[in-house]
């Protein structure tokens, strides 16, 4: 077999065991789910009001866009945070001395990270079946699109997780990206329509993935009446593509940019830094 | 220890320097390591050791110097290439959840494709833990081996593509005497055992002499010294201090040639000589008065006596 298809495959069962290692350490999944859940108890406790000229409530309304905000959560946090672990601890520079073992390293974390944010779609998404009223859950379209929504805003997380890995050096110092991510939670519509946002802030929230997965979320389970809510009382399916598309194509550009800087030399002054930490 | 060696390089090196800044870390360093052969690059901390090998490695881009292992510039070196050479780095602390066996199979997995008639990569997952010793922790996660399993299992991984040349940086740092003799015949084994090429670095002249079929010694960013231990010996312990009484009066004399010393002391004095020793300073009292004197001020270069006796 060629080499480049075989580190492809051994990715590809990196990625499987690397996912079950996660998905079977409860800590770490607690430390994904608390969020999401956290974010699903508070909209079951307040929000039995409803839309403004509707009859759907504003509990219901929220969970596409705490599915959307969970999947920006996890899809990027989670590539970056591994991608810095695995820089300090060694893991990159055993890839590198591997034959193809960046190839595979890469496939596999990507593969083992998209499992992990699909198992947290689905952890929140059991309850709030339970918990809220009016979700199209029963509709074989709304699944469809539902999984549509979800592979592109893994195209265009995942990438910007790289980036955000390779950027930062260490694990603590992307805390700074977790309040980002909360603070474009809070202005991205997530929990209450951002019309009722002031239009600059709407503005702002629309340069970022959080929002537009929100909508794409909204528009897959949510009854195609509540577009209403929406800027320009549309689901704006192009404007969704356009702008994931965007952060698709730019990530992976910054990244292969900040690849050719990163030598074999600030691998290993990187791996000095570890060992003079443990010695 | 095997003394026959095919002359065939496996790594050669010319005038290679590393500059930092305005610092050279190397400043010329001639290596060639041939088939077959156990070399052990010998320095105190910071002599430039780890630098040299991570160049070699393919990791570090050299400043100066002409560099090939296994016939290829490491800087251009392919994904072919690497899978020809196995690396064991001073400090691995990677995939701690992962279970032995599992790591090892997988780590092997990338150099199936490279399987050659000479060399059935990779080794199996089975035959390798049980090569170094791991048998009882082969479903232990990594995370949770004592130091001494984890550098065998790292040694594991390094050999796993059943590698043409292995680099070894410092690799029983941190052992205790058991697990460094452990570790010890582990590499003897491993160098009998596959047609492998091994460049070890220690600070541990009592390691270099057990292990190396050839001793470097690397001083401020130069080899000042190179050879077998024994040639080693005499060349840098050129003499021998002889030790007698002269009825009774104990005397001391450091001479150059001991036997012919001996002798005419006994045809001068004959009966009157008595306690006779002859005691040539060991590789370790030369070995650690170089590097007390070089670093007791000659930062800048190499004591010129020693140089003469490379050249």
């Amino acid at each position: 077999m060629n080499a480049r298809s075989m580190a492809v495959r051994t990715g590809l069962r990196r990625g499987w065991i690397e996912f079950r290692q996660t998905t079977t350490n409860v800590g770490e999944m607690i430390g994904w789910l608390w969020l999401p859940i956290t974010a699903l108890i508070v909209m079951y406790a307040v929000g039995d009001n409803t839309l403004p000229g509707t009859d759907f409530t504003v509990g219901s309304q929220a969970i596409p866009g705490i599915l959307g905000m969970s999947l920006v959560f996890t899809g990027l946090m989670g590539l970056a945070m591994a991608l810095t672990m695995d820089r300090e601890d060694g893991t990159l520079l055993r890839a590198k001395a591997t034959p193809n073992g960046m190839l595979g390293y890469l496939i596999g974390k990507v593969t083992s990270r998209a499992g992990l944010t699909i198992s947290v779609l689905v952890g929140v998404l059991i309850p709030a079946a339970f918990l809220f009223d009016g979700l199209r859950l029963g509709s074989a379209s709304a699944w469809a699109a539902l999984i549509g929504v979800l592979v592109l805003g893994l195209l265009a997380t995942l990438p910007i997780g790289a980036v955000l890995g390779a950027v930062f050096t260490n694990a603590q110092s992307l805390g700074f990206i977790t309040m980002l991510i909360m603070g474009l939670a809070g202005i991205s519509g997530v929990f209450y329509p951002i019309t009722a946002l002031p239009e600059w802030l709407q503005w702002i929230a629309q340069v970022f993935p959080v929002y537009w997965l929100g909508l794409g979320m909204r528009w897959a389970l949510l009854p195609d009446a509540l577009s209403v809510a929406e800027i320009g009382g549309s689901w704006r399916h192009l404007e969704t593509l356009g702008v994931l598309g965007a952060w698709f194509v730019v990530a992976p550009v910054v990244l292969r940019r900040m690849a050719r800087r990163e030598s074999g030399s600030s691998v290993a002054a990187n791996r000095d830094k570890v060992a003079q930490r443990m010695a | 220890m095997k003394t026959h060696h095919s002359t065939e390089p496996v790594i050669e090196t010319r005038g290679l320097r590393m500059r930092y800044g305005t610092t050279d870390v190397l400043d010329g360093v001639d290596l060639s390591l041939h088939r077959g052969e156990v070399l052990a690059l010998l320095g105190p901390n910071g002599a430039g050791k780890t630098t040299t090998i991570e160049i070699l490695e393919g990791f570090r881009q050299r400043s100066a110097g002409e560099v090939e292992v296994l016939g290829v510039d490491p800087d251009h070196g392919d994904e072919a290439w690497r899978a020809r050479l196995g690396v064991v780095l001073q400090s691995w602390r990677d995939h701690g959840r992962w279970r032995v066996r599992e790591l090892l199979d997988h780590q092997g997995r990338y150099y199936a494709p490279y399987r050659t008639t000479e060399r059935d990569r990779p080794y199996p997952a089975d035959e390798l833990i049980e090569l170094v010793g791991l048998t009882q922790e082969a479903n232990t996660p990594v995370g949770k081996l004592s130091g001494g399993q984890r550098r065998r299992l790292d040694v594991a991984i390094g050999i796993v593509g059943k590698p043409e040349l292995l680099f070894l940086d410092e690799p029983t740092v941190g052992f205790d005497p058991e697990a460094r003799q452990d570790f010890h015949d582990l590499v003897r084994r491993l160098a009998e055992l596959e047609d492998t090429s091994i460049l070890l670095t220690t600070h541990d002249l009592d390691e270099a002499e057990k292990l190396a079929d050839r001793i470097m010694i690397l001083l401020g960013g130069r080899i000042v010294s190179d050879g077998s231990a024994a040639e080693l010996a005499r060349q840098i312990s050129s003499k021998a201090e002889v030790r007698y009484t002269d009825n009774g009066e104990p005397r001391v004399a450091s001479v150059p040639n001991a036997t012919a010393y001996v002798r005419a002391l006994f045809e001068e004095r004959g009966d009157a000589i008595g306690d006779l020793e002859v005691r040539r300073a060991t590789l370790q009292d030369t070995y650690l008065t170089l590097v007390r004197d070089f670093e007791s001020g000659q930062r800048t270069g190499v004591p010129r006596e020693l140089a003469e006796v490379t050249a």
